[in-house]
Parts: structure tokens; C-alpha cells; sequence
């Protein structure tokens, strides 16, 4: 039963955690430049697009179109964004099955912008021991004006972060304007202030507890881990020796010293412990909060460099290699990942290459099925759905085969100019003249109805504006059966 | 998981399990909750206790709490444009459906498209391939709320009863002028009744003569005593029909020369004898306030009736 000195709930222990220098912080840095210039920079970028918005990235919603540099995605190719999912997914279990947490540590935006917060927080109100005093102590001028200046810059960063997320499914510079002038609409003002908050709050306040307690991933990923897999691990062996760590000390300077005295590498500095942004202490083993920064490789790099001993105390390694055996990276699991993956890929740009510039359909008027016309001949009636897909005009051509005798009339409408972007519902009506009637044997009978069924194609081609192969529908015509 | 993958406090005995235990090892901690947490909990039961006041919630007797919460929607009549309702109703979701609808009417687009249907002339719309989708599809629910229950929903109507629109043939004239006035005014077809002037077998011949005008059947002495009844004094009948048997649209008068039978139906009788006395059966009755079609100009905007009109004439096939 649970031990009444358990308590229920717990507070949040604030962490404060040191800056490092290293391979895995400069990395991480520059994985932050990268994805930030992408992220603020791309609303601004300008695409010349005749007869559309000239954002190079645009989710237009209301106009029910996503602009993607040279793509436009219409409504009816959303499911490639199912695709991109599909992608993500895979590639996620992909990368965390074979090295780990690495999404979580280099390029989860709660990772980036905390990240950034931190570096803010550091910049203000400086170092560790000073940011500690900071916090412990009472409320002063230079708290006070240190504090605030964090949050003021928190702020700051949080509804620009906002204000560009709008950005992407807005014109970013009328929105701009918009937004100061008081003109934009409810909706940008809304995701702005939503997204001010949540960035406010989970970047600058929760930190590691939307990592420990709101992300799910944190908590499935043992399920895609095996002993092969890359994690960041203390080892064991080497740093704590038959009687365990110690600290520097009288005749436990150098390593032959230590090993001597049966104590291992690690000095307890307590460094690996510090700069750990969710506060574990990496030397307790793997445990679900890590997210796999690798800062603390970085913190105990420099300390072994300093003792001018090999690096690799705190290392990324697999479970395999600690308990001295063989890593393998070529499993059945990460083969057929990536089999998944490639060929998910691949299905996506195949899709998005050969996408056509223009869509048809073509439906029967159901009601009447056939009309008898007064020289005898029958008639059918479809509607032919058109879709320009292109951002310039395009003449499409409808004509029909395979029935014989059989004429189209679309009331001179089978040669048509679609404007840009243009959907348009056409109405195309077939005629078969009483001898072809009576001569169209050989089709499906249906008895009960009285009827015969025949098929004809319809080719819907463009003839301007666009090159692609033509799109045939074969649809049923009706006929009274002759019997 | 080996021992490295365990919890570390665990090693350390901090952390209590539940003390249940399922398939022999597997535990359950009791880890403490974040204490946000506890004040996000909080924070849902108070937004809760707002929702309630807003929105519709419990129920009180016969009724229920109804909520500060409301819809104002209004209801205007169509051909008029006359307010007909205006109500401010506690929040409901038929309420939003009405508001819905009611801002529908005042869609920008679809004002813009019924001022193109005003302003131009049925043969311009006609060539209009926009208008032409918006005409096709606002008039299905026009002619679906309207005239389907008679024409039926595809215009196809019932043998004997209501003309079908669908084929290209017209009592009185298949112009959407002559479509709009059809609509306007209404229509009743007549033909007097030949059984008290006509013997039986008259009656029979001229039913034969009537067929070979659509080739239905071959001339024979019988249809040769027919015409001289269908076109001389005693039946009279070319009268309407016309001597050619072609019909007058101005008096509604059917054209027996094609294939389409709109009263008899001629089509579904398999010998001769089946298509006269059908035939036959029909001219003696006749037609006396059996086929009318009620005039729509003080149920139907002038716009919906021109609608209407090219509706219908493009079911026919537009010419």
C-alpha cells in the first residue's frame, strides 16, 4: 500500500542547468539557427504565382488551397498530407530504433524554444550559482528587474513565434499591418494570443514537465528501443571501479592512483548533473525523462579533457556495447523500417510528380435513367465535374467513344476555358439513334428492369494550357430493351 | 530491459508501488502528481460550472436550464424578401441551423449569380457555363420543392397523368418563353370526349389511323376510314392536331406522329389490338380537367420562375 510519506501531489523543483561547450551543444545550436531561419523566414518569402497569392508557403483555407513553393495542393490531394504523416511516423520509429531519442533532443520545438529560453535566462540573469541565488532570494530591485526582464523577453519571442505561426496561412505582410492596425480578423488574433500563451508557458514555465508528464512519445519509446539501440549512457565500469566514484582528492589524483585504490573515472563533479535540462543524473542509468540531449556528454568531455583522460565516461552507446557486446545496426526491425520508409517515400513523390493539372468526373443523371426522344432515339444525361488544378487558364475538350451511332451535345460547351483554379459542373447528354438502338445487342440484360446497359467512354483532354494524358471515364448508358 | 533501464529510485526503495501485482512482476508505482496538475483538474470542474450557464445543461422539471447563451436568426420570405420571423432563441443547434440558412440567402455569391439569372436573357444564360451550374443547381431544389411532386424529381413525370419533361416533345412549346409562360399562367389540357359521337368501330379506326401516323402501323382500309373521320367533319379531330397530325402548341394539342406517348402508353402494349383499344379507350373519354397545371406567378419570384424555365428546358435537351 502506498506509503502515507509519498505525498500526493508534488511541487515543481525548478532547474537551473549550467551552459556547456562541446560537439553535441555546438550541433544542437546550429540545428536551432537552422530550423528558426526556416521557421521566421519562410512566411516572407515572396513566389511569383500568376492568378494566386505570391507567398511561397501559404495554407489558404478559406480558398481551399495549400501553396507550397511550386506545389499547389487542392482539396482533393489532402491525402498527401496523410502521406507526410504516414512518412513522419515511420521515420520517427525509424530513428528511434536505431539511435534513440533523437527527435526529442535536437528537433522537438518544446526542446528548441526551451532552449532558447534558457540561453535568454543565462544571458539576463547569468550563470547557475547566480541564477540559484536569484531564485532563493527575496524579492529585490535587481530580482525584480532581472525577472521581469526574462519574462518581458520571453514575451517578446512568445507572440512573435505566435504572430508567425498566423503568418503561414495569412499574406504575412497585409497581416502584419492587420494585426497592429486592429483590422485582422478575430481568428488571427485568437491563434496569436493561444499561441503566445502555450509558448509563454511550456517553453518558459513547464519545461521538462511537458516532456515528463504531457508528451506520449516519452513514454512509448521503450517499446521501439532494443539493446541495439543508440542511448546516452554512463559507464557503469569504467566510472565507478570496484568501490565506487570519488571525488578528486589526497592520493586520488591521477588514474593510476585511482585504479590502484579501486575507485573509478568519475570524480563526482556533478557537472553531467547540472547542465541536464529535465534534472536526472545520467549515472542512475536510462530513465524516461532523458531526452537525449547529450548535453551531459558534453559537460563530462570536458571535465575528462581537463584531467587530460579519455573521453567517454558519459558517451551515446547501446546497451549491447555496455554490457560488452557487439552492436549491430542491421537489423530485420531497422530493414524493414526502412524498407517502409523508402517506399512510403517514394509512393509520395510518385503521387506528387505525376499529379495531373486538371481533374474529371463523370456522373449519371440517375432520374430518368433514359429518355425516349421523339424520333425514337435514346438519350442519357451525366454531369461532368471539372476541376483546374493550374494557377493559368486551360481549354479542356470533351468528346466520347466506343457506343455507336452515339453523339454528345453539351450545348456548345465541349470545348470549355477553365479560368484558374476553376471548378465547373457541365452537363453532357448522349444520343443513340433508333437504328443503333435497335443494333446495340450484346449488352448486359437486366430483366426485371426492362432494360439494357451499355457502356461509353468519356475522354476529357486538355487541349491548352497544360500537356497531360487524357482522362477517360467509362460510365453506363441505358437503353429499353428491345424485346 | 536489464537492470540500467530501471527506475533509479527504485534501487533506492523512494518509490512505492500500489502494492498490486499482475502476471507475477509486473507493479504499479505511486508516483506523485504534478501539483499543476491538481490545479489544472481544478480548472476544468470551473470552466465546467461556466458551461453550464452558458450553454443548455440540466434539466429542471419539465424543462431546462436554458443558458445566457443565444442564437438570433431570421427568416425572410423568398420571392418578397419580406421579414417573416425574427427571433432571439437560447442557444440551440436547430437555432444555428436556421441562422445558418438564413445567412445562406444573403450568400454574396449566390446574390451575385441570381442577379446575372435577372439581368441576362434566357439564351444568353443558356451559353453561360457559370450560370448554367448555378441554374442547375439551384433549380433542382426549386423544382424539387415545387413541381417534383407532380413531374417527378428528374422531370420524368407519369404516363397518362404528368407530362414528361425530359423528352423534346412540347404540348405548348418547348422555348423557355413559352416554358415561362407555361409557368406563369398555368395550363389545362382538353380534348372532348368521342364516345357519345363516335360508334365503336369508328372509334377503332380512327385509333388505327392514328398509329400509322407514327408508323406504328401500316396503312390498311381501316386507318383509311379513320383519317376520313380524323379529318373530315364527324370526328373533326385534325381541328387541334392539325391535318398533319403534328399538333398546335398554341391550344396543347399532342403531335401523334413521333414516338412519344404522353397519355396512351402506346410503347408498352405488345400487339396492335392492345395499342388501338388503348387508343380507342382514351379518345372516347377525352381529357376534361384531368391534366392541369396551376399557374406560379404569385407563388414564385419572376427570378425564380425564369430559373425555372431554363431548368426545365435544358432537362428537355435545350432546344
Amino acid at each position: 500500500m502506498s506509503d502515507p510519506t509519498v505525498p500526493l501531489y508534488q511541487k515543481r523543483i525548478p532547474i537551473h542547468p549550467r551552459s556547456v561547450k562541446g560537439r553535441f551543444r555546438t550541433l544542437k545550436t546550429g540545428i536551432l539557427v537552422l530550423a528558426y531561419l526556416v521557421y521566421f523566414v519562410l512566411p516572407w518569402l515572396r513566389w511569383d504565382r500568376p492568378n494566386a497569392p505570391d507567398q511561397a508557403v501559404l495554407y489558404d483555407l478559406p480558398g481551399r488551397h495549400f501553396y507550397i513553393f511550386g506545389l499547389t495542393v487542392q482539396v482533393q490531394d489532402i491525402f498527401w498530407l496523410a502521406g507526410v504523416l504516414i512518412i513522419f511516423a515511420i521515420l520517427l520509429f525509424f530513428v528511434t530504433g536505431l539511435a534513440g531519442r533523437v527527435w526529442c533532443g535536437y528537433f522537438c520545438f518544446q526542446t528548441l524554444w526551451t532552449d532558447l529560453y534558457m540561453m535568454i535566462e543565462h544571458w539576463v540573469q547569468g550563470e547557475r550559482p547566480a541564477r540559484l541565488r536569484l531564485s532563493k532570494g527575496a524579492w529585490s530591485r535587481e530580482k525584480l528587474i532581472k525577472v521581469g526582464g526574462t519574462y518581458a523577453i520571453w514575451l517578446l519571442i512568445a507572440f512573435y513565434t505566435g504572430l508567425t505561426f498566423t503568418m503561414y496561412w495569412v499574406d504575412a505582410p497585409t497581416l502584419v499591418v492587420d494585426f497592429l492596425l486592429g483590422r485582422a480578423s478575430s481568428a488571427a488574433y485568437f491563434t496569436v494570443l493561444f499561441l503566445t500563451t502555450t509558448t509563454f508557458v511550456m517553453a518558459g514555465l513547464a519545461r521538462e514537465q511537458v516532456c515528463v508528464y504531457m508528451c506520449p512519445y516519452a513514454r512509448f519509446q521503450s517499446a521501439m528501443f532494443d539493446h541495439d539501440t543508440l542511448i546516452i549512457s554512463y559507464d557503469q565500469q569504467r566510472g565507478e571501479g570496484p568501490k565506487g566514484r570519488a571525488r578528486l582528492g589526497k592520493g586520488l589524483k591521477t588514474r593510476e592512483e585511482r585504479q590502484a585504490q579501486g575507485v573509478g573515472d568519475c570524480i563526482d563533479c556533478g557537472y553531467c548533473v547540472q547542465v541536464c535540462p529535465v534534472g536526472i543524473d545520467i549515472r542512475n542509468g536510462l530513465q524516461y525523462q532523458c531526452i537525449s540531449c547529450a548535453l551531459c556528454i558534453d559537460a563530462c568531455d570536458v571535465v575528462m579533457d581537463n584531467q587530460k583522460w579519455p573521453r567517454g565516461l558519459v558517451s551515446y552507446t547501446s546497451e549491447n556495447a555496455l554490457n560488452g557486446k557487439k552492436t549491430t545496426l542491421l537489423k530485420p526491425k531497422t530493414f524493414g523500417y526502412g524498407v517502409v520508409l523508402t517506399a512510403a517515400t517514394a509512393v509520395l513523390i510518385w503521387s506528387v510528380v505525376t499529379r495531373s493539372p486538371y481533374t474529371a468526373m463523370v456522373e449519371q443523371i440517375r432520374q430518368p435513367l433514359f429518355t425516349r426522344l421523339s424520333d425514337g432515339s435514346i438519350r442519357n444525361t451525366y454531369e461532368i465535374k471539372l476541376n483546374n488544378k493550374l494557377t493559368a487558364p486551360m481549354t479542356v475538350g470533351v468528346r466520347i467513344e466506343g457506343l455507336a451511332g452515339a453523339t454528345l451535345d453539351m450545348d456548345g460547351m465541349d470545348r470549355i476555358d477553365l479560368a484558374p483554379q476553376e471548378r465547373l459542373k457541365l452537363l453532357a447528354r448522349i444520343r443513340v439513334p433508333p437504328v443503333a438502338v435497335k443494333d446495340n445487342d450484346g449488352h448486359e440484360k437486366n430483366e426485371k428492369d426492362d432494360m439494357e446497359r451499355a457502356k461509353v467512354t468519356f475522354i476529357i483532354e486538355a487541349l491548352e494550357g497544360a500537356t497531360a494524358e487524357p482522362i477517360r471515364r467509362k460510365v453506363p448508358f441505358y437503353l429499353p430493351d428491345n424485346d | 530491459m536489464s537492470d540500467n533501464m530501471q527506475h533509479p529510485q527504485q534501487k533506492t526503495g523512494a518509490v512505492q508501488t500500489t502494492g498490486h501485482s499482475w502476471d507475477g512482476d509486473l507493479q504499479e508505482y505511486t508516483n506523485p502528481l504534478p501539483r499543476w496538475w491538481l490545479w489544472c483538474f481544478y480548472g476544468t470542474v470551473i470552466f465546467s460550472i461556466l458551461y453550464w450557464f452558458v450553454y443548455p445543461s440540466w434539466p429542471m422539471g419539465k424543462g431546462w436550464l436554458k443558458g445566457y447563451g443565444t442564437v438570433d436568426y431570421t427568416i425572410t420570405d423568398k420571392a418578397s424578401g419580406k421579414l417573416l420571423e425574427k427571433k432571439d432563441q437560447p442557444w440551440n443547434t436547430r437555432a444555428l441551423l436556421l441562422e445558418d440558412l438564413g445567412q445562406a440567402a444573403n450568400d454574396p455569391k449566390r446574390k451575385e449569380m441570381l442577379a446575372k439569372v435577372q439581368a441576362a436573357t434566357p439564351e444568353q444564360i443558356v451559353k453561360d457555363p457559370q450560370i448554367m451550374e448555378f441554374v442547375r443547381s439551384v433549380g433542382k431544389g426549386l423544382f424539387g420543392d415545387n413541381c417534383a411532386a407532380c413531374h417527378g424529381q428528374g422531370g420524368q413525370g407519369v404516363v397518362g397523368l404528368y407530362p414528361n419533361l425530359t423528352d423534346n416533345d412540347w404540348l405548348w412549346g418547348g422555348s423557355t418563353d413559352k416554358i415561362q409562360e407555361t409557368l406563369v399562367l398555368g395550363r389545362k389540357g382538353f380534348m372532348p370526349a368521342f364516345g357519345a359521337v363516335l360508334k365503336p368501330d369508328q372509334l377503332d379506326d380512327v385509333a388505327e389511323y392514328v398509329l400509322t401516323l407514327s408508323s406504328e402501323a401500316k396503312p390498311s382500309e381501316a386507318s383509311e376510314r379513320g383519317k376520313a373521320i380524323f379529318q373530315g367533319q364527324i370526328g373533326g379531330c385534325y381541328y387541334c392536331h392539325g391535318a398533319d397530325g403534328k399538333g398546335i402548341a398554341s391550344v396543347g394539342s399532342a403531335n401523334l406522329t413521333d414516338k412519344i406517348w404522353a397519355i396512351v402508353n402506346v410503347p408498352a402494349q405488345k400487339t396492335l389490338q392492345d395499342k388501338k383499344a388503348q387508343i380507342a379507350g382514351f379518345v372516347a373519354k377525352g381529357v376534361n380537367n384531368t391534366r392541369i397545371m396551376p399557374a406560379w406567378q404569385n407563388r414564385l419570384s419572376p427570378t425564380d420562375i425564369k430559373l425555372l424555365a431554363v431548368y426545365v428546358h435544358q432537362l428537355s435537351g435545350g432546344k
